[in-house]
């Protein structure tokens, strides 16, 4: 009956093609959708997945919006590695804007010019703190309590939701903006700066790319990144060697935590140059999908992130050019991830050879469909 | 306090409960045979989405509830395939399905955001339902929170007195040996995993029909996630449920009311209150290990995989 045998040992070939056969069928459920839309397919595809790329100012946004993503992304994929699951990086985020924010306005105002170039590495170390506060929470209470890190992380993301728009309405709202619920514009000191003249990316960029590098670092050459390396795929044996789960839960929500802050900065220093009732559409959990994606490695993720920008920026040039919904982008990335599982099938299994198939008794051969 | 202000405050407890009592009930069963769906989120809005899309378009509520049942089964096939049969990793596909679900209902739901349908009709009974405190505590709610209630009481009775629930555990604590002695472990988490999709997807539509009848984007607001925690909070048994579902129910109510109960807090705050309460009682529950030992389905999370 079955056709599917399994692998003596996971194919390497596999993991690697298995995001590109993902992204592949992506992209043709995303033409039929194209299609029940009463689009033209091969022109929406156009529109959608070449266009953004066909200027400079688009490569621009690609990267502006691939930034978060990366920052993200990376720091998850090292936690998910060890098998420790932050789901929350969207809140670190926005307590890593929040963080941002206050410094960018406490020091609004200020002429002193020996002041001025501090601000924007002030914003960073704040930012990178407020995300690691917020990651520090489900981290201490997992090692302490035993508590489940993906609902603790999850249920403090729409804790900083509220805390933002607590601010945005009242504390920090600007006096002058016609009662919008928002702050004030940062000052010029208080916004990064830009990469290339007319494009918006901005300097986060190269941050993430450090960051990229840095994890690969951590995860190729440090005991450390072994430690959890281990843990994650072999839990048993880590044990045995003694090495310390606490250790790990707090190091992957340390740095997934103050990476996902550095990306609040990058936002609220960058694009939007203010605090606003939303600083992310959803960033953070679009990062879940970019580390399975990219294989939880570093380079993986960086390429992933790329690819996810793309589904955001041709989703919104879809919305312009052909009226199409903005909720198709998270439609696609939903299915990237489905895709992905599904493929990851056969990094451990492979079809059998029709004519052996004919041949072999159905004992001699391992089987999914086996006990039904 | 005012008396009638306090038993509005009550009755609107219960229809708060009533979606997550739902949920969580049928996760709780998935959970028992060893199946943990961490997409329930995504499930309940895809069942708000179509609850509501079915009820506007063809005037009925019950074809709109029968709409949500089937949309949260479809979600649940969805992860049951990868799960169960291709074997994927639980935490990923839920999380997956939880992603997709937030995609799918918003593109569905596109052309729905601003109408309004109307809410789901309630319990009008001569007499009873018009005593008063006794009236509008028991005998004027919608159909479906006894419902809810009714289905905790099945579903207690059935796991632990007959011979399916029997299986669903023993399922749930030994696949292995469950499936040495002959039990359709892979078809029986099929079953358990529909039933909790059928019934997140109506926890969904009640949001979506009954506490407040129109669509948003987003609308279960993380009530998904909180139904996985009550199933900790419960301890795995269906009683714990009610308790929990009614506890978070009073929480979440407190942010309309807190106003009216003299609480001079900026509502943001209140508004956060059922997330920290989830916090904490979870802290409660799993600092002592054992409780947790004892409780947890031993399978819980592991893929099955005969040989």
């Amino acid at each position: 009956m079955s056709r599917l045998e399994a692998r003596p040992e996971p194919s390497r070939t596999m993991m690697l093609a298995s995001p590109l056969i993902a992204a592949a069928a992506m992209l043709v459920s995303g033409s039929l959708l194209f299609l029940f839309l009463g689009q033209e397919p091969l022109h929406a595809f156009y529109v959608y997945f070449i266009a953004p790329l066909s200027s400079a100012y688009g490569i621009g946004e690609l990267l502006l919006k691939a930034t978060p993503l990366i920052l993200c992304g990376v720091g998850l994929a090292i936690g998910f590695r060890a098998n420790v699951h932050n789901i929350g990086a969207d809140g670190q985020l926005t307590m890593g804007a929040v963080a941002a924010g206050c410094v960018a306005l406490y020091f609004d105002g200020v002429e002193a010019p020996v002041l001025k170039p501090i601000v924007l590495p002030l914003m960073i170390v704040a930012g990178a703190l407020g995300g690691l506060a917020w990651a520090a929470v489900p981290a201490l209470l997992r090692t302490r309590f035993n508590t489940s890190e993906i609902l603790v992380s999850l249920m403090l993301v729409y804790v900083a939701y509220l805390f933002l728009g607590y601010l945005v309405h009242g504390p920090l709202r600007d006096p002058a903006g016609f009662n919008f619920p928002q702050s004030k514009m940062f000052g010029e000191s208080a916004l990064l700066p830009l990469l290339a003249e007319g494009l918006r990316v901005n300097a986060a960029f190269l941050l993430s790319l450090v960051a990229v590098a840095g994890a690969w670092f951590f995860c190729r050459h440090t005991f450390a990144g072994y430690r959890m390396q281990v843990s994650g795929m072999a839990p048993a044996a880590a044990l045995y060697a003694g090495f310390s789960e606490p250790k790990n839960v707090w190091l992957a929500f340390m740095v997934s935590g103050a990476l996902a802050g550095v990306a609040g900065v990058g936002e609220v220093a960058g694009p939007l140059g203010q605090l606003q009732p939303s600083v992310s559409p959803g960033y953070g959990f679009a990062a879940i999908i970019v580390a399975y994606v990219g294989r939880l490695h570093p380079l993986g993720v960086l390429l992933a992130s790329l690819l996810m920008s793309l589904l955001y920026i041709g989703g919104e040039s879809a919305q312009i050019e052909l009226q199409l919904p903005s909720a198709i982008t998270g439609l696609f990335q939903g299915l990237l991830l489905f895709y992905l599982l599904a493929a990851d099938l056969f990094i451990h299994y492979r079809f059998k050879p029709r004519t052996r198939a004919t041949t072999t008794t159905p004992i001699a051969t391992e089987s999914l469909q086996h006990e039904s | 306090m005012n008396p009638e202000y306090v038993i509005a405050f009550l009755a609107s407890t219960a229809a708060a409960a009533t979606p997550l009592v739902l949920a969580s009930t049928g996760e709780l069963v998935a959970e028992r045979s060893g199946v943990m769906n961490l997409g329930l989120e995504g499930v309940m809005l895809v069942g708000a989405v179509a609850g509501f899309s079915a009820t506007l378009h063809s005037g009925s509520a019950a074809l709109g509830l029968l709409a949500a049942l089937a949309a949260g089964m479809a979600m649940a096939l969805v992860f049951a395939i990868l799960v169960l049969t291709l074997q994927t990793n639980q935490v990923a596909t839920g999380l997956a399905l939880t992603l997709f679900g937030l995609g799918l209902s918003a593109f569905l739901g596109r052309d729905l955001v601003g109408q309004t349908v109307a809410p789901l009709p309630h319990l009008s009974i001569p007499v009873l339902s018009n005593l008063p405190f006794v009236g509008p505590l028991l005998f004027r709610f919608d159909a479906l929170v006894y419902v809810s209630l009714l289905l905790v009481g099945v579903v207690a009775w059935v796991l632990a007195r007959t011979r399916i629930g029997l299986l669903i555990r023993a399922v749930g604590e030994a696949p292995h040996s469950a499936h040495a002695i002959g039990m359709p472990v892979v078809k029986l988490r099929y079953a358990t995993v529909l039933f909790g999709g059928a019934l997140a997807g109506l926890g969904g539509a009640y949001m979506s029909l009954a506490l407040t009848p129109m669509w948003v984007e987003g609308m279960t607001a993380g009530r998904g996630w909180i139904a996985l925690a009550q199933v900790v909070f419960a301890t795995w048994k269906p009683r714990g449920l009610l308790l929990g579902a009614y506890l978070f129910g009073g929480v979440t109510v407190l942010q309309f009311h807190g106003q009216g109960l003299g609480i001079a807090i900026p509502s943001e705050f209140l508004s956060m209150l059922p997330y920290l309460a989830t916090i904490v009682v979870l802290v409660i529950i799993c600092r002592n290990p054992q409780t947790i030992l004892l409780n947890k389905p031993m399978s819980l999370g592991q893929s099955f995989k005969a040989d």
